[in-house]
């Protein structure tokens, strides 16, 4: 089973997604080339993080016309697995394959730092190696992460259980203080009806190895690898 | 200055205009054999612009070590380059972009950084980290505390009206920092933020970047190769920036500066990643010859420069330059600093394959002129020939200036200037809780997070975690263990007003002793020297001193100095800031596993405070130039601390043996604020774990101020399993250091601090964590 590293101009966490795939995961992972329209035989997508043409316009609106987006499209219809990371989850939103917006921090300022995630659902190909209410420790990096969505979107992604992380603090409330930009309902990460597409604004393949302070993120790529090869053998 | 066409005819009032003194032009005219037309004339003013020529320094710099078993490349290129093992080399360099920064602090960073940047892909390296050194004016009320003999802050209104353009300046700045580093895709690692009055109007903003390639695949920028096609590549070229070389940089401040705001340029961060990416990907076709950035002076320094290091002539067109404007002169296209732009040399032949990979990448990359034999610079416009000059000559055989130099007639101090004491138990305390608070020492945590610290995932060591910024490099990786970089930044303008050459000195030790306590060994420096005026006799005497101090410590402490910058004219209104070279240390750690952190890690370790020195008590003089006597006594006078070479090497080698052995779980080194924010901060670092420590007053003297806010150097702080103090006690003794037991970690998670048998500070880690943490963000009143 191959990964495939969607690379847009702009986009600068390719290469961690490419090294936590080969070099922790062991797995085989090439990198797509924005412009390309084949997908060379990929099992699973993940659009990387960056500042895919520069966020200009709005992030993410651009990268969406990119003709690798149409293949994209393509695969997720099929039932392919699509992981979009930061700035590849606000293209994910732009292309319409996941619901909801991303808005400028509440805060107005770009933020890096470690907060909690908890794992909210783990019946989807992204979470089923964690267990039920799982608190991750994952970096977040970024200007526009404040998530929000409708009122009538939001009960429909509740009711069909799409929303997978929300931030919380240490100890796993959900509260304004575990918040850092003020995301709708603390929402973290959303997957698509069908499960399998999902994104998220904090960055798992920056938390694969202890000596980077933690390792965490395994639980959502190891998910993923565990999905496929449940695929293969089914 | 109004832009020209060329027919306006060059006078001695025009190249005065031009920053050119009359000699300086008498020497163009012998140099041309003649008159210079305008576009010449920008052209000369550009590349003899102390920025560019280093008219003033280039006679200091040369006592400078620049020669190491590790350096590859010294200084001259774009970059220094240091072989770091394994078929490795680093490309680091630091520079400063301080006068953009305060007419417009957001762009200003933005293009520091970006340009710095480029010096390191240019040399072939991919960029792997930035550090950046920034001193701002004070922003509180009582921050505007400097020694008797500078030239003292006005009344509070004014002090009001300067912090109030002192956050709106700290704030661009770190905005301008971060939105490219975090954009281009590389982590800031580190730095320092510092305050001080003299910074008020003159903000120093000094980036660093660091880059590793392959040896062979390094590139240098000599045009070769008579016939080779010049090619441009990357953003158009449009009016910023004109002049910001020479007019901006070269210049002192006066009220009208902010007029200058046109002279800065503007930065594209995302333009830059492309560039990257396809600089490295071109170099790799084999199909490049020489490369070079278009940073200060443009088009004009990268041709000029090429050529004259390639021994060989330049002729362009500048109708094929790509141009974000219409109706550019010939004078504006060689003078413009519009960013994010390359010029490069490609074999005969192979113009396609450079080409074809701009174009994978969206980018201009156009062929706009040859390599010639002859060593003419030579600019067509449209077939016209617009300027024609030697190039060796007006790159190397600009003014060289031995300025005077006179050192500063100051009234003697004596003791009745310096701090007398008297501070008991409650009020030590309460004096520790203020220190912490103040801008220098409490947490930056409020502009770390503003930067993405761990994109490229090797940063073992972010901002605050560790007393040096330590990655990995992944590239090193053989039988899983990989090898690590560590890097800082310091230097402390007071201590240089005070005496610069020990105040120089201190600027290496620190750095080498920070990359020490992260467990690599210092193996090379860069400096970024940030002055006043050169035209001031005061101001070369600083430099000539801070040199000879910094050539004294780079050579005791192993470090050449690989590269690095020249800022002058750093002066608004007449007074120059304080003597200020930043030094950036570059260590190597063979085991990124091995990396030494300051938390400190379980209740129970043995805490051992390291000296190299001879244990010399303090005293009042020395004390009087401390943090502590700025933030508490609100005064500045007296000396540095005593430097001593030999102490600062003895704790550096000690340092490094510890790391080695893995006998430590914890160092930081004791510098600003002294020993009771070193063990503060370690607690901070950590989690709900406390310190008690003793101290006597046979090392530091009396009173009890020496022993918890003293800064003398070459001393640490080191936490150790019970177990293994035997052990550390051995390696100390070996290195000649001496090493005392002062006390232990506990659990209880308070600070607690005896000297002398009675309780000087006895306070919750979280009540000073509370102040320190959030100092900075309750000061700026944002969220």
């Amino acid at each position: 089973m191959k990964f495939g590293v969607v690379v847009f101009p702009g986009s600068n966490c390719d290469h961690d997604a490419f090294h936590a795939v080969a070099n922790v995961l062991r797995q085989p992972v090439e990198f797509l080339w924005h412009q390309s329209e084949g997908l060379a035989g990929c099992d699973a997508l993940i659009l990387p993080g960056g500042f895919a043409h520069g966020d200009y316009l709005r992030t993410g609106a651009i990268a969406r016309f990119s003709p690798v987006m149409k293949s994209v499209a393509k695969f997720a219809e099929a039932g392919g697995p699509v992981l979009g990371i930061c700035n590849g989850f606000q293209i994910l939103l732009e292309a319409g394959l996941l619901p909801g917006a991303v808005m400028r921090n509440s805060g107005l300022r770009y933020i890096c730092r470690y907060v909690h995630i908890r794992v909210e659902q783990t019946e989807t190909p992204f979470t089923n190696a964690a267990h039920a209410g799982q608190i991750l420790k994952i970096p977040i990096a970024h200007n526009d992460g404040c998530y929000t969505l409708d009122e009538e979107g939001l009960a429909e992604l509740e009711r069909n259980r799409q929303i997978l992380f929300r931030y919380t603090t240490a100890d796993g409330k959900n509260d304004a203080a575990g918040n850092p930009n003020g995301s709708l309902h603390n929402i973290a990460g959303v997957c698509n009806r069908q499960r399998n597409v999902a994104g998220l604004m904090p960055h798992p393949e920056r938390a694969v190895e202890s000596a980077l302070d933690s390792a965490d993120g395994l639980v959502i790529l190891n998910s993923m690898v565990g999905a496929l090869a449940g695929a293969a053998k089914a | 200055m109004a832009t020209a066409s060329t027919e306006i005819k060059v006078t001695a009032e025009i190249a005065a205009e031009h920053g050119l003194t009359g000699e300086e032009y008498a020497r163009v005219q012998k140099i041309l054999g003649r008159d210079a037309n305008i576009t010449e004339l920008g052209i000369f003013s550009v590349m003899w612009s102390e920025h560019c020529s280093y008219k003033s320094s280039k006679v200091h710099l040369k006592r400078l070590p620049t020669r190491g078993k590790v350096v590859v490349q010294g200084p001259g290129e774009n970059a220094g380059v240091v072989d770091i093992g394994d078929g490795l080399v680093a490309a680091f360099k630091i520079e400063s972009h301080n006068h953009p920064s305060f007419v417009e602090p957001f762009q200003g960073a933005n293009t520091g950084v970006g340009g710095i940047l480029r010096d390191i892909f240019t040399m072939g390296a991919r960029p792997i980290a930035i550090l950046d050194s920034l001193r701002f004016g004070p922003i509180t009320a009582d921050g505007f505390v400097a020694p008797k003999s500078y030239p003292a802050a006005a009344d509070t209104a004014t002090n009001a009206t300067a912090i109030a353009a002192n956050r709106r300046i700290l704030d661009g700045v770190i905005r301008g920092v971060a939105n490219y580093g975090n954009c281009f895709g590389v982590p800031t690692v580190g730095g320092e933020v510092c305050f001080e009055p003299c910074y008020s109007q003159n903000p120093l903003v000094n980036a660093l970047a660091l880059g590793i390639a392959r040896k062979e695949d390094i590139f240098l920028a000599k045009a070769k190769g008579v016939g080779n096609p010049v090619i441009y590549v990357g953003a158009k070229t449009g009016r910023d920036g004109i002049h910001g070389a020479s007019l901006l940089a070269s210049a002192e401040f006066t009220e009208e500066s902010q007029q200058k705001r046109p002279n800065v340029q503007v930065g594209d961060p995302f333009v830059e990643k492309l560039l990257l990416e396809a600089c490295l990907e071109a170099m790799q076709t084999g199909a490049i010859v020489a490369i070079q950035d278009m940073g200060a002076a443009g088009l004009t320094c990268s041709t000029t420069e090429m050529a004259s290091r390639g021994g060989t002539g330049i002729e362009i067109d500048l109708a094929k330059v790509p141009q974000r404007e219409t109706g550019m002169t010939p004078y504006e296209i060689m003078l413009s600093e519009s960013q994010e732009r390359m010029l490069l040399v490609a074999q005969r032949g192979r113009e396609s394959e450079v080409l074809d990979v701009f174009k994978k990448w969206g980018l201009d990359a156009v062929v706009v002129g040859e390599v010639k034999d002859g060593g003419l610079m030579r600019v067509k416009d449209r077939g016209r020939v617009v300027a024609e000059i030697p190039a060796h000559p007006l790159a190397e055989e600009g003014p060289v200036y031995q300025r005077p130099l006179g050192a500063p007639v100051r009234r003697a101090e004596t003791a009745a200037d310096w701090f007398a004491f008297g501070a008991a138990g409650a009020e030590l305390t309460e004096h520790f809780v203020k220190l912490l608070s103040a801008p220098a020492i409490a947490s930056k945590r409020w502009i770390t997070e503003q930067y993405d610290t761990m994109v490229r995932t090797n940063t073992l060591a972010a901002p605050g975690a560790s007393d040096a910024a330590v990655v990995r490099i992944k590239e090193s990786e053989k039988n899983g263990v990989m090898r690590a970089l560590a890097l800082s930044t310091d230097g402390n303008g007071r201590w240089c007003y005070l005496n610069p050459r020990v105040g120089a000195m201190h600027a290496v030790a620190e750095a080498a002793r920070n990359v020490a306590c992260s467990g690599a060994r210092p193996i090379a420096a860069t400096n970024c020297l940030n002055f006043g005026s050169p035209e001031k006799p005061e101001v070369m005497w600083q430099f000539s001193e801070a040199i000879d101090g910094l050539t004294e410590a780079c050579e005791a402490l192993g470090t050449p100095i690989t590269g690095g910058n020249v800022s002058f004219y750093n002066e608004t209104l007449g007074s120059s800031i304080y003597p200020t070279p930043v030094i950036g240390v570059l260590g190597i750690l063979d085991d990124a596993a091995k990396v030494v952190k300051i938390a400190v890690r379980a209740a129970g370790d043995v805490i051992l405070l390291l000296d190299g020195g001879s244990r010399q008590k303090h005293s009042a003089q020395e004390f009087s130039s401390s943090e502590y006597c700025k933030t508490i006594a609100g005064m500045v006078g007296g000396e540095p601390p005593a430097m001593d070479l030999g102490a600062e090497k003895r704790l550096i080698d000690c340092m490094i043996a510890l790391a080695g052995e893995r006998a430590v779980q914890s160092a930081h080194d004791v510098s600003d604020g002294g020993l009771a924010v070193t063990l503060a901060e370690s607690c901070f670092a950590a989690k709900n774990l406390g310190v008690e420590v003793t101290l006597g007053s046979d090392e530091t003297g009396t009173p009890a101020e020496y022993a918890l806010f003293g800064e003398r150097g070459a001393r640490a702080v080191v936490s150790v399993g019970p177990e293994k103090v035997a052990a550390v006690l051995a390696i100390t003794r070996q290195c000649g250091v001496a090493a005392r037991a002062i006390g232990h970690v506990t659990q209880n998670a308070d600070l607690r601090i005896q000297y002398e048998g009675s309780t000087v500070v006895d306070s919750a880690v979280e009540t000073l964590r509370d102040v320190w943490a959030h100092s900075l963000e309750r000061t700026l009143r944002v969220q």
